[in-house]
Protein backbone atom coordinates (compact mmCIF):
# COMPACT_ATOMS: atom_id res chain seq x y z
CA UNK A 1 0.00 0.00 0.00
CA UNK A 2 1.29 3.29 -0.72
CA UNK A 3 -0.11 7.18 -0.44
CA UNK A 4 0.08 9.06 -3.33
CA UNK A 5 0.44 12.66 -2.99
CA UNK A 6 0.12 15.13 -6.33
CA UNK A 7 0.61 18.71 -6.38
CA UNK A 8 -0.89 19.82 -9.24
CA UNK A 9 -2.02 23.18 -10.91
CA UNK A 10 -5.74 24.20 -10.25
CA UNK A 11 -7.00 24.32 -13.46
CA UNK A 12 -5.45 20.59 -14.80
CA UNK A 13 -7.86 19.40 -11.82
CA UNK A 14 -10.93 18.43 -13.32
CA UNK A 15 -8.57 16.21 -16.31
CA UNK A 16 -6.45 14.64 -13.41
CA UNK A 17 -10.31 13.56 -11.70
CA UNK A 18 -11.66 12.09 -15.24
CA UNK A 19 -7.80 10.39 -15.82
CA UNK A 20 -7.72 8.54 -12.19
CA UNK A 21 -11.42 7.81 -12.74
CA UNK A 22 -10.53 6.22 -16.14
CA UNK A 23 -7.82 3.93 -14.11
CA UNK A 24 -10.45 3.13 -11.38
CA UNK A 25 -9.30 4.90 -8.78
CA UNK A 26 -11.87 6.64 -7.08
CA UNK A 27 -11.03 7.45 -3.45
CA UNK A 28 -8.80 10.57 -3.02
CA UNK A 29 -8.95 13.26 -0.62
CA UNK A 30 -8.18 17.27 -1.72
CA UNK A 31 -6.77 20.22 -0.54
CA UNK A 32 -6.65 23.94 -2.17
CA UNK A 33 -2.92 25.07 -1.37
CA UNK A 34 -0.44 27.34 -2.04
CA UNK A 35 3.27 25.90 -3.41
CA UNK A 36 6.33 27.33 -4.92
CA UNK A 37 8.26 24.78 -7.45
CA UNK A 38 10.90 26.65 -8.91
CA UNK A 39 8.89 27.98 -11.65
CA UNK A 40 8.97 31.99 -11.70
CA UNK A 41 6.73 34.69 -9.90
CA UNK A 42 4.29 35.95 -11.66
CA UNK A 43 3.68 39.94 -11.21
CA UNK A 44 0.62 41.91 -9.93
CA UNK A 45 -0.52 45.15 -9.24
CA UNK A 46 -2.44 46.29 -6.19
CA UNK A 47 -2.88 50.44 -6.72
CA UNK A 48 -0.58 50.71 -7.88
CA UNK A 49 2.39 48.83 -5.97
CA UNK A 50 3.97 46.03 -7.71
CA UNK A 51 4.22 42.73 -5.84
CA UNK A 52 5.66 39.78 -6.64
CA UNK A 53 3.04 36.30 -5.95
CA UNK A 54 6.06 33.99 -4.48
CA UNK A 55 3.17 31.49 -4.21
CA UNK A 56 1.06 30.00 -6.20
CA UNK A 57 -1.96 28.54 -5.65
CA UNK A 58 -1.90 24.56 -6.22
CA UNK A 59 -4.44 21.39 -5.60
CA UNK A 60 -3.06 18.59 -3.56
CA UNK A 61 -4.37 15.37 -4.02
CA UNK A 62 -3.69 12.11 -1.25
CA UNK A 63 -4.64 9.13 -2.86
CA UNK A 64 -4.33 5.40 -0.76
CA UNK A 65 -3.65 2.48 -3.41
CA UNK A 66 -2.57 -0.89 -2.92
CA UNK A 67 0.01 -2.08 -4.77
CA UNK A 68 -1.31 -2.98 -8.36
CA UNK A 69 -3.56 0.18 -8.57
CA UNK A 70 0.14 2.76 -7.99
CA UNK A 71 1.69 2.99 -11.24
CA UNK A 72 -1.67 2.78 -13.27
CA UNK A 73 -2.89 6.25 -10.70
CA UNK A 74 0.74 8.00 -10.94
CA UNK A 75 1.06 7.68 -15.04
CA UNK A 76 -3.30 9.12 -15.12
CA UNK A 77 -1.55 12.17 -12.48
CA UNK A 78 1.07 12.84 -14.77
CA UNK A 79 -0.01 12.88 -18.24
CA UNK A 80 -3.33 14.77 -17.30
CA UNK A 81 -1.31 16.95 -15.60
CA UNK A 82 1.49 18.02 -17.81
CA UNK A 83 1.36 21.35 -19.94
CA UNK A 84 5.46 20.93 -20.10
CA UNK A 85 6.00 24.57 -18.46
CA UNK A 86 7.59 24.86 -15.07
CA UNK A 87 5.03 24.81 -12.32
CA UNK A 88 3.40 21.34 -13.41
CA UNK A 89 3.93 20.20 -10.01
CA UNK A 90 5.25 16.48 -8.38
CA UNK A 91 4.04 13.42 -7.14
CA UNK A 92 5.08 11.87 -3.89
CA UNK A 93 4.98 8.28 -3.22
CA UNK A 94 5.26 7.15 0.16
CA UNK A 95 4.74 3.69 2.48
CA UNK A 96 1.96 3.39 3.80
CA UNK A 97 2.03 1.31 7.37
CA UNK A 98 -1.42 1.20 7.73
CA UNK A 99 -5.14 1.91 6.95
CA UNK A 100 -8.44 1.23 8.71
CA UNK A 101 -11.81 1.96 6.73
CA UNK A 102 -13.93 3.81 9.77
CA UNK A 103 -17.82 2.43 8.65
CA UNK A 104 -16.33 -1.16 8.81
CA UNK A 105 -12.93 -1.34 10.76
CA UNK A 106 -11.68 -3.31 7.56
CA UNK A 107 -7.85 -2.85 7.63
CA UNK A 108 -5.24 -2.10 4.52
CA UNK A 109 -5.84 -3.69 1.60
CA UNK A 110 -9.29 -4.37 1.78
CA UNK A 111 -9.58 -0.82 3.18
CA UNK A 112 -8.18 0.77 -0.18
CA UNK A 113 -9.80 -1.02 -2.25
CA UNK A 114 -12.74 0.60 -3.99
CA UNK A 115 -16.52 -0.46 -3.03
CA UNK A 116 -17.84 -2.52 -6.22
CA UNK A 117 -21.54 -1.05 -6.03
CA UNK A 118 -21.24 2.57 -6.41
CA UNK A 119 -24.53 4.19 -5.95
CA UNK A 120 -24.99 7.36 -6.62
CA UNK A 121 -27.31 9.26 -4.65
CA UNK A 122 -28.88 12.51 -5.75
CA UNK A 123 -29.54 15.17 -3.08
CA UNK A 124 -33.15 16.69 -3.43
CA UNK A 125 -34.69 15.03 -5.86
CA UNK A 126 -37.99 14.58 -6.18
CA UNK A 127 -38.37 12.14 -9.26
CA UNK B 1 -33.34 91.07 -25.82
CA UNK B 2 -35.98 88.62 -27.30
CA UNK B 3 -33.36 85.81 -26.70
CA UNK B 4 -33.66 86.50 -22.80
CA UNK B 5 -37.13 86.70 -22.71
CA UNK B 6 -37.11 82.87 -24.38
CA UNK B 7 -34.27 81.88 -22.27
CA UNK B 8 -36.13 83.16 -18.87
CA UNK B 9 -39.12 81.37 -20.07
CA UNK B 10 -37.19 78.19 -20.91
CA UNK B 11 -35.79 78.07 -17.23
CA UNK B 12 -39.60 78.88 -16.02
CA UNK B 13 -40.45 75.63 -18.23
CA UNK B 14 -38.40 73.84 -15.39
CA UNK B 15 -40.44 71.88 -12.70
CA UNK B 16 -38.53 71.58 -9.57
CA UNK B 17 -40.36 68.37 -8.74
CA UNK B 18 -39.78 66.63 -11.71
CA UNK B 19 -36.56 67.81 -11.94
CA UNK B 20 -35.66 65.92 -7.89
CA UNK B 21 -37.15 62.66 -9.72
CA UNK B 22 -35.33 62.44 -12.65
CA UNK B 23 -32.21 63.16 -11.19
CA UNK B 24 -32.54 60.51 -8.29
CA UNK B 25 -34.06 58.48 -11.33
CA UNK B 26 -30.58 58.52 -12.77
CA UNK B 27 -28.24 58.03 -10.02
CA UNK B 28 -30.77 54.92 -9.48
CA UNK B 29 -30.34 53.53 -13.19
CA UNK B 30 -25.97 54.69 -12.98
CA UNK B 31 -26.33 51.63 -10.07
CA UNK B 32 -27.47 48.78 -12.42
CA UNK B 33 -24.16 48.86 -14.04
CA UNK B 34 -22.33 47.97 -10.69
CA UNK B 35 -25.39 45.65 -10.20
CA UNK B 36 -24.97 43.45 -13.29
CA UNK B 37 -20.93 43.78 -12.33
CA UNK B 38 -22.05 41.65 -9.43
CA UNK B 39 -24.55 39.93 -11.14
CA UNK B 40 -22.20 38.62 -13.95
CA UNK B 41 -19.42 38.31 -11.93
CA UNK B 42 -20.75 35.83 -9.27
CA UNK B 43 -22.16 33.74 -12.18
CA UNK B 44 -18.28 32.90 -13.72
CA UNK B 45 -15.67 31.07 -12.02
CA UNK B 46 -13.51 32.87 -9.50
CA UNK B 47 -10.45 33.24 -12.30
CA UNK B 48 -12.84 35.71 -14.30
CA UNK B 49 -14.65 37.36 -11.37
CA UNK B 50 -12.67 40.64 -11.63
CA UNK B 51 -12.53 40.43 -15.79
CA UNK B 52 -16.24 39.76 -16.16
CA UNK B 53 -17.03 42.87 -13.22
CA UNK B 54 -14.16 45.20 -14.80
CA UNK B 55 -16.35 44.60 -18.64
CA UNK B 56 -19.59 46.66 -16.52
CA UNK B 57 -17.69 49.12 -14.58
CA UNK B 58 -15.45 50.03 -17.54
CA UNK B 59 -18.66 50.80 -19.92
CA UNK B 60 -19.43 53.31 -16.97
CA UNK B 61 -15.98 55.28 -18.02
CA UNK B 62 -16.05 54.54 -22.17
CA UNK B 63 -19.99 54.78 -22.63
CA UNK B 64 -20.17 57.52 -20.43
CA UNK B 65 -17.54 60.11 -22.32
CA UNK B 66 -18.30 58.76 -25.74
CA UNK B 67 -22.19 59.02 -25.00
CA UNK B 68 -21.30 63.26 -23.93
CA UNK B 69 -19.14 63.53 -26.83
CA UNK B 70 -20.51 62.04 -29.59
CA UNK B 71 -23.28 59.90 -28.69
CA UNK B 72 -26.03 62.04 -27.51
CA UNK B 73 -25.94 63.60 -30.42
CA UNK B 74 -26.27 61.01 -32.64
CA UNK B 75 -29.02 59.72 -31.00
CA UNK B 76 -31.27 62.70 -29.63
CA UNK B 77 -29.94 66.39 -31.90
CA UNK B 78 -32.46 67.11 -34.89
CA UNK B 79 -31.43 64.99 -37.81
CA UNK B 80 -32.91 62.70 -40.12
CA UNK B 81 -35.54 59.32 -39.82
CA UNK B 82 -32.39 57.14 -39.32
CA UNK B 83 -29.80 58.88 -37.32
CA UNK B 84 -29.62 62.35 -35.11
CA UNK B 85 -27.30 64.99 -36.72
CA UNK B 86 -24.17 66.58 -35.17
CA UNK B 87 -25.78 69.80 -33.23
CA UNK B 88 -25.34 68.63 -29.87
CA UNK B 89 -21.44 67.18 -30.20
CA UNK B 90 -19.45 67.96 -27.22
CA UNK B 91 -22.94 68.83 -25.62
CA UNK B 92 -23.09 72.29 -27.79
CA UNK B 93 -26.32 73.74 -26.68
CA UNK B 94 -27.37 71.23 -24.36
CA UNK B 95 -27.19 73.31 -21.07
CA UNK B 96 -29.67 74.16 -18.43
CA UNK B 97 -32.69 75.10 -20.34
CA UNK B 98 -35.92 72.73 -20.45
CA UNK B 99 -36.02 69.64 -22.13
CA UNK B 100 -39.21 69.09 -21.76
CA UNK B 101 -39.84 69.76 -17.78
CA UNK B 102 -36.22 69.24 -16.91
CA UNK B 103 -32.56 70.35 -17.34
CA UNK B 104 -31.61 69.21 -21.02
CA UNK B 105 -28.44 68.43 -19.58
CA UNK B 106 -30.26 66.00 -16.88
CA UNK B 107 -31.83 64.02 -19.82
CA UNK B 108 -28.74 64.02 -21.58
CA UNK B 109 -27.46 62.24 -18.52
CA UNK B 110 -30.29 60.00 -17.85
CA UNK B 111 -30.14 58.68 -21.29
CA UNK B 112 -26.45 58.30 -21.08
CA UNK B 113 -26.56 56.02 -17.96
CA UNK B 114 -29.17 53.99 -20.38
CA UNK B 115 -26.23 53.56 -22.99
CA UNK B 116 -23.52 52.70 -20.33
CA UNK B 117 -25.40 49.45 -19.26
CA UNK B 118 -26.82 48.19 -22.43
CA UNK B 119 -23.24 48.00 -23.61
CA UNK B 120 -22.44 46.66 -20.44
CA UNK B 121 -25.16 43.88 -20.85
CA UNK B 122 -23.26 42.48 -23.86
CA UNK B 123 -20.48 41.15 -21.72
CA UNK B 124 -22.34 38.32 -20.26
CA UNK B 125 -22.15 36.49 -24.08
CA UNK B 126 -18.35 36.95 -23.89
CA UNK B 127 -17.00 36.71 -20.49
CA UNK B 128 -14.05 34.24 -19.62
CA UNK B 129 -12.62 34.25 -23.15
CA UNK B 130 -12.66 37.70 -25.08
CA UNK B 131 -9.80 40.02 -24.69
CA UNK B 132 -10.34 43.57 -22.76
CA UNK B 133 -8.92 45.78 -25.03
CA UNK B 134 -11.18 43.99 -27.75
CA UNK B 135 -14.22 44.11 -25.36
CA UNK B 136 -13.65 47.93 -25.04
CA UNK B 137 -13.18 48.94 -29.04
CA UNK B 138 -16.50 46.76 -29.39
CA UNK B 139 -18.74 48.55 -27.05
CA UNK B 140 -16.95 51.98 -28.02
CA UNK B 141 -18.06 51.44 -31.55
CA UNK B 142 -21.45 49.53 -30.97
CA UNK B 143 -22.55 52.45 -28.98
CA UNK B 144 -21.81 55.25 -31.72
CA UNK B 145 -22.81 53.13 -34.77
CA UNK B 146 -25.88 50.53 -33.16
CA UNK B 147 -27.13 51.98 -30.41
CA UNK B 148 -27.28 55.85 -31.30
CA UNK B 149 -28.93 55.21 -34.43
CA UNK B 150 -31.59 52.38 -32.95
CA UNK B 151 -32.03 55.21 -30.29
CA UNK B 152 -32.51 57.88 -32.36
CA UNK B 153 -35.23 55.90 -34.27
CA UNK B 154 -37.38 54.67 -31.10
CA UNK B 155 -37.20 57.88 -28.71
CA UNK B 156 -35.25 60.68 -30.87
CA UNK B 157 -37.73 60.95 -33.39
CA UNK B 158 -36.89 58.57 -35.66
CA UNK B 159 -38.97 56.34 -38.36
CA UNK B 160 -39.96 53.60 -35.67
CA UNK B 161 -41.43 56.80 -33.42
CA UNK B 162 -43.04 57.79 -36.60
CA UNK B 163 -44.61 54.72 -36.73
CA UNK B 164 -45.50 55.04 -33.45
CA UNK B 165 -43.61 52.05 -31.79
CA UNK B 166 -44.41 51.36 -28.21
CA UNK B 167 -41.26 51.49 -26.11
CA UNK B 168 -41.72 52.94 -22.44
CA UNK B 169 -37.74 52.37 -20.84
CA UNK B 170 -35.74 50.62 -23.87
CA UNK B 171 -37.35 46.65 -24.58
CA UNK B 172 -36.17 47.06 -28.25
CA UNK B 173 -33.67 49.87 -27.86
CA UNK B 174 -31.89 48.38 -24.83
CA UNK B 175 -32.58 44.77 -24.22
CA UNK B 176 -33.42 43.34 -27.80
CA UNK B 177 -30.73 45.63 -28.83
CA UNK B 178 -28.28 43.94 -26.39
CA UNK B 179 -29.35 40.39 -26.40
CA UNK B 180 -28.70 40.09 -30.59
CA UNK B 181 -25.47 41.57 -30.36
CA UNK B 182 -24.73 39.68 -27.47
CA UNK B 183 -25.50 36.65 -29.51
CA UNK B 184 -23.01 37.75 -32.61
CA UNK B 185 -20.36 38.69 -30.52
CA UNK B 186 -20.59 34.78 -28.84
CA UNK B 187 -20.95 33.49 -32.18
CA UNK B 188 -17.45 35.50 -33.89
CA UNK B 189 -15.67 35.33 -30.41
CA UNK B 190 -16.55 31.44 -30.26
CA UNK B 191 -17.17 28.82 -27.69
CA UNK B 192 -15.07 29.05 -24.19
CA UNK B 193 -12.42 26.02 -24.42
CA UNK B 194 -14.12 24.45 -21.74
CA UNK B 195 -17.46 24.49 -22.56
CA UNK B 196 -20.15 21.04 -23.81
CA UNK B 197 -16.70 19.21 -21.70
CA UNK B 198 -16.70 20.88 -18.00
CA UNK B 199 -19.05 22.19 -16.15
CA UNK B 200 -18.68 26.10 -14.91
CA UNK B 201 -20.34 26.82 -11.95
CA UNK B 202 -21.25 30.22 -10.42
CA UNK B 203 -18.52 30.99 -8.27
CA UNK B 204 -20.06 33.31 -5.87
CA UNK B 205 -24.20 33.02 -5.29
CA UNK B 206 -24.72 35.26 -3.00
CA UNK B 207 -23.30 38.23 -5.70
CA UNK B 208 -25.68 36.84 -8.07
CA UNK B 209 -28.49 37.04 -5.71
CA UNK B 210 -26.79 41.03 -4.62
CA UNK B 211 -26.47 42.10 -8.07
CA UNK B 212 -30.12 40.89 -9.20
CA UNK B 213 -31.29 42.64 -6.22
CA UNK B 214 -29.84 45.86 -6.97
CA UNK B 215 -30.71 45.95 -10.66
CA UNK B 216 -34.33 45.31 -9.31
CA UNK B 217 -33.58 48.43 -6.90
CA UNK B 218 -32.05 50.41 -9.81
CA UNK B 219 -34.74 49.79 -12.04
CA UNK B 220 -37.31 51.67 -10.72
CA UNK B 221 -35.45 54.70 -12.02
CA UNK B 222 -34.63 52.97 -15.27
CA UNK B 223 -38.76 52.60 -15.71
CA UNK B 224 -40.20 55.08 -13.49
CA UNK B 225 -37.46 57.58 -14.81
CA UNK B 226 -38.60 57.09 -17.91
CA UNK B 227 -41.78 58.94 -17.27
CA UNK B 228 -39.46 62.19 -17.20
CA UNK B 229 -42.08 63.75 -14.69
CA UNK B 230 -42.40 62.96 -11.24
CA UNK B 231 -46.39 61.73 -12.08
CA UNK B 232 -49.02 59.41 -12.23
CA UNK B 233 -47.42 57.63 -15.21
CA UNK B 234 -44.11 57.64 -13.18
CA UNK B 235 -46.07 55.57 -9.98
CA UNK B 236 -47.65 53.40 -12.81
CA UNK B 237 -44.26 52.64 -14.32
CA UNK B 238 -43.02 52.09 -10.84
CA UNK B 239 -46.18 49.45 -9.95
CA UNK B 240 -45.44 47.72 -12.87
CA UNK B 241 -41.50 47.36 -12.02
CA UNK B 242 -42.38 45.98 -9.03
CA UNK B 243 -45.05 43.78 -9.94
CA UNK B 244 -44.09 42.10 -13.56
CA UNK B 245 -40.51 40.47 -11.83
CA UNK B 246 -42.76 39.13 -8.40
CA UNK B 247 -44.80 37.77 -10.82
CA UNK B 248 -41.89 36.20 -13.16
CA UNK B 249 -39.84 35.18 -9.76
CA UNK B 250 -42.88 33.06 -8.54
CA UNK B 251 -43.37 32.02 -12.07
CA UNK B 252 -39.90 30.93 -12.37
CA UNK B 253 -39.81 29.30 -8.65
CA UNK B 254 -42.71 26.92 -9.68
CA UNK B 255 -40.61 25.91 -13.01
CA UNK B 256 -37.89 25.34 -11.39
CA UNK B 257 -39.36 22.89 -8.49
CA UNK B 258 -41.08 21.13 -11.23
CA UNK B 259 -37.77 20.79 -13.69
CA UNK B 260 -35.51 20.16 -10.73
CA UNK B 261 -37.05 19.67 -7.25
CA UNK B 262 -35.33 22.83 -6.15
CA UNK B 263 -35.78 26.52 -6.01
CA UNK B 264 -32.68 27.70 -7.23
CA UNK B 265 -31.29 30.92 -6.21
CA UNK B 266 -29.56 31.39 -9.66
CA UNK B 267 -32.79 30.77 -10.52
CA UNK B 268 -34.30 33.12 -8.58
CA UNK B 269 -31.90 35.40 -9.28
CA UNK B 270 -32.57 34.94 -13.50
CA UNK B 271 -36.48 34.95 -13.15
CA UNK B 272 -36.26 38.60 -11.46
CA UNK B 273 -34.05 40.09 -14.43
CA UNK B 274 -36.30 38.54 -16.49
CA UNK B 275 -39.70 39.80 -15.57
CA UNK B 276 -37.43 43.46 -15.19
CA UNK B 277 -36.71 42.83 -18.75
CA UNK B 278 -39.91 42.17 -19.93
CA UNK B 279 -41.78 44.72 -17.92
CA UNK B 280 -39.45 47.62 -19.41
CA UNK B 281 -41.13 48.01 -22.66
CA UNK B 282 -44.68 48.02 -21.40
CA UNK B 283 -44.08 49.78 -17.98
CA UNK B 284 -46.27 53.20 -18.49
CA UNK B 285 -48.74 51.79 -20.81
CA UNK B 286 -50.05 49.02 -19.19
CA UNK B 287 -52.27 48.46 -16.18
CA UNK B 288 -50.48 46.63 -12.71
CA UNK B 289 -52.71 43.20 -13.33
CA UNK B 290 -51.88 43.29 -16.95
CA UNK B 291 -47.91 43.88 -15.35
CA UNK B 292 -48.46 40.69 -13.55
CA UNK B 293 -49.95 38.64 -16.43
CA UNK B 294 -46.84 39.90 -18.26
CA UNK B 295 -44.04 39.13 -15.95
CA UNK B 296 -45.61 35.35 -15.54
CA UNK B 297 -45.82 34.55 -19.19
CA UNK B 298 -42.58 36.40 -20.00
CA UNK B 299 -40.93 33.98 -17.70
CA UNK B 300 -41.83 30.93 -19.50
CA UNK B 301 -39.88 30.96 -22.69
CA UNK B 302 -36.54 32.59 -21.24
CA UNK B 303 -36.87 29.82 -18.79
CA UNK B 304 -37.00 26.78 -21.64
CA UNK B 305 -34.21 28.47 -23.88
CA UNK B 306 -31.90 28.62 -21.03
CA UNK B 307 -32.59 25.21 -19.67
CA UNK B 308 -31.77 24.38 -23.42
CA UNK B 309 -29.05 26.50 -23.63
CA UNK B 310 -26.18 23.72 -23.01
CA UNK B 311 -27.54 21.95 -25.69
CA UNK B 312 -26.56 24.57 -28.11
CA UNK B 313 -22.88 25.29 -29.96
CA UNK B 314 -23.55 28.88 -29.27
CA UNK B 315 -21.64 29.86 -25.95
CA UNK B 316 -23.35 32.69 -24.35
CA UNK B 317 -21.95 32.79 -21.22
CA UNK B 318 -24.31 34.62 -18.77
CA UNK B 319 -27.43 33.79 -21.18
CA UNK B 320 -27.75 37.31 -22.36
CA UNK B 321 -29.58 36.23 -25.45
CA UNK B 322 -32.34 34.43 -23.52
CA UNK B 323 -32.61 36.85 -20.78
CA UNK B 324 -32.37 40.30 -22.38
CA UNK B 325 -33.20 39.32 -26.21
CA UNK B 326 -36.27 37.05 -25.17
CA UNK B 327 -37.37 38.06 -22.71
CA UNK B 328 -37.13 41.86 -24.14
CA UNK B 329 -38.66 40.50 -27.47
CA UNK B 330 -41.51 38.85 -25.11
CA UNK B 331 -41.91 42.40 -23.25
CA UNK B 332 -41.91 43.89 -26.50
CA UNK B 333 -44.44 42.30 -28.01
CA UNK B 334 -47.19 42.03 -25.30
CA UNK B 335 -46.64 45.64 -25.09
CA UNK B 336 -48.79 45.72 -28.36
CA UNK B 337 -51.31 43.02 -26.79
CA UNK B 338 -51.96 44.70 -23.43
CA UNK B 339 -51.80 48.51 -23.91
CA UNK B 340 -54.45 50.19 -22.40
CA UNK B 341 -55.57 53.35 -23.07
CA UNK B 342 -56.85 54.17 -19.59
CA UNK B 343 -53.18 54.16 -18.15
CA UNK B 344 -51.08 55.35 -20.60
CA UNK B 345 -52.89 56.36 -24.06
CA UNK B 346 -51.87 53.64 -26.58
CA UNK B 347 -54.26 50.58 -27.20
CA UNK B 348 -53.08 47.30 -27.58
CA UNK B 349 -54.14 43.62 -29.19
CA UNK B 350 -56.62 43.20 -26.62
CA UNK B 351 -58.42 46.32 -27.56
CA UNK B 352 -58.55 45.08 -30.83
CA UNK B 353 -55.93 47.37 -31.72
CA UNK B 354 -54.07 44.76 -34.53
CA UNK B 355 -51.97 47.94 -36.03
CA UNK B 356 -49.75 48.55 -32.39
CA UNK B 357 -49.45 44.58 -32.45
CA UNK B 358 -48.00 44.52 -36.22
CA UNK B 359 -45.80 47.98 -35.64
CA UNK B 360 -44.52 46.36 -32.27
CA UNK B 361 -42.91 43.43 -34.44
CA UNK B 362 -41.71 45.34 -36.78
CA UNK B 363 -40.42 47.62 -34.25
CA UNK B 364 -38.69 44.58 -32.62
CA UNK B 365 -37.54 43.16 -36.23
CA UNK B 366 -35.49 46.29 -37.29
CA UNK B 367 -33.75 46.30 -34.15
CA UNK B 368 -32.59 42.51 -34.69
CA UNK B 369 -31.82 42.81 -37.93
CA UNK B 370 -29.89 46.27 -38.05
CA UNK B 371 -28.42 45.47 -34.56
CA UNK B 372 -27.05 41.77 -35.66
CA UNK B 373 -25.46 42.88 -38.50
CA UNK B 374 -23.42 46.23 -37.39
CA UNK B 375 -22.66 44.45 -34.95
CA UNK B 376 -21.02 41.51 -36.96
CA UNK B 377 -19.42 43.99 -39.14
CA UNK B 378 -17.78 45.93 -36.43
CA UNK B 379 -15.93 42.73 -34.82
CA UNK B 380 -14.97 41.66 -38.29
CA UNK B 381 -13.10 44.61 -38.63
CA UNK B 382 -11.78 44.48 -34.94
CA UNK B 383 -10.84 41.14 -35.48
CA UNK B 384 -8.45 42.61 -38.37
CA UNK B 385 -6.54 44.98 -36.17
CA UNK B 386 -6.44 42.64 -32.63
CA UNK B 387 -7.37 39.25 -32.01
CA UNK B 388 -10.38 38.96 -30.41
CA UNK B 389 -9.94 36.28 -28.26
CA UNK B 390 -7.28 35.80 -25.03
CA UNK B 391 -5.00 33.51 -25.84
CA UNK B 392 -5.19 30.03 -24.53
CA UNK B 393 -2.67 29.99 -21.24
CA UNK B 394 -5.04 33.02 -20.22
CA UNK B 395 -8.24 31.54 -20.84
CA UNK B 396 -6.48 28.40 -18.82
CA UNK B 397 -5.32 30.12 -15.57
CA UNK B 398 -8.51 32.70 -15.88
CA UNK B 399 -8.21 36.45 -17.77
CA UNK B 400 -8.01 38.36 -14.26
CA UNK B 401 -3.80 38.44 -13.92
CA UNK B 402 -3.14 38.24 -17.30
CA UNK B 403 -5.92 41.43 -17.90
CA UNK B 404 -5.91 43.09 -14.82
CA UNK B 405 -2.34 41.99 -13.20
CA UNK B 406 -5.33 41.09 -10.02
CA UNK B 407 -7.10 38.34 -8.19
CA UNK B 408 -10.37 38.83 -7.12
CA UNK B 409 -9.29 36.68 -3.67
CA UNK B 410 -5.64 37.36 -3.50
CA UNK B 411 -4.32 35.38 -0.47
CA UNK B 412 -0.99 37.75 -0.31
CA UNK B 413 1.00 34.61 1.35
CA UNK B 414 4.86 34.77 0.21
CA UNK B 415 3.80 38.07 -1.90
CA UNK B 416 6.85 40.30 -2.33
CA UNK B 417 6.39 44.05 -2.83
CA UNK B 418 8.82 45.49 -5.79
CA UNK B 419 9.97 48.68 -4.66
CA UNK B 420 10.02 51.66 -7.31
CA UNK B 421 13.01 51.82 -7.53
CA UNK B 422 13.83 48.51 -8.63
CA UNK B 423 11.29 48.99 -11.46
CA UNK B 424 12.06 52.49 -12.14
CA UNK B 425 15.41 51.49 -14.12
CA UNK B 426 13.57 48.67 -16.15
CA UNK B 427 11.66 48.75 -19.18
CA UNK B 428 7.37 48.45 -18.92
CA UNK B 429 6.82 44.89 -17.72
CA UNK B 430 3.41 43.43 -19.59
CA UNK B 431 1.83 42.22 -16.05
CA UNK B 432 0.99 38.60 -15.56
CA UNK B 433 3.99 38.16 -17.54
CA UNK B 434 6.40 35.53 -15.31
CA UNK B 435 9.51 37.20 -14.91
CA UNK B 436 11.55 34.88 -16.52
CA UNK B 437 10.05 35.28 -19.79
CA UNK B 438 10.33 39.06 -19.45
CA UNK B 439 14.27 38.87 -18.81
CA UNK B 440 14.74 36.49 -21.76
Amino acid sequence: MKLITAIIRPEKLNEVLSALYEVEVRGLTLTRCLGHGGEMEAVETYRGSTVKMGLVEKVKLEIGVSDAFLDAAIYACMHSARTGEVGDGKIFVTDLEKVVRIRTGEQDESAVTPLADLSVEVQGSAA
Amino acid sequence: MEEAVDKLADVAAVSGADTAWMIVATALVLLMTPALAFFYGGLVRQKNALNTMMMSFASLGVVGVLWATVGYSLAFAPGTDFIGGLDYLFLRGVGMEAQGTIPHLLFMVFQGTFAIITAALISGAVAERMRFDAYLAFISLWILGVYAPVCHWVWGGGWLAKMGALDFAGGTVVHVNAGIAAVVAARIVGPRRDYGRQAMLPHNVPFVLLGAGLLWFGWFGFNAGSALAADGLAALAFANTMLAPAAALVVWMFLDVRATGSTTAVGAATGIVVGLVAITPAAGFIGPMAAIALGGLAAVPSYFAIAKSQTHKLDDSLEVAAAHGLGGLVGAVLTGVFAASAWGGATGLLAGNFKQFAVQIVAVLAAMVYSGLVSWALLKGISMVIPLRADEKSERIGLDVPMHGEEAYSHGDGAVLIAPEALAGASPVPLGVPASEQAV
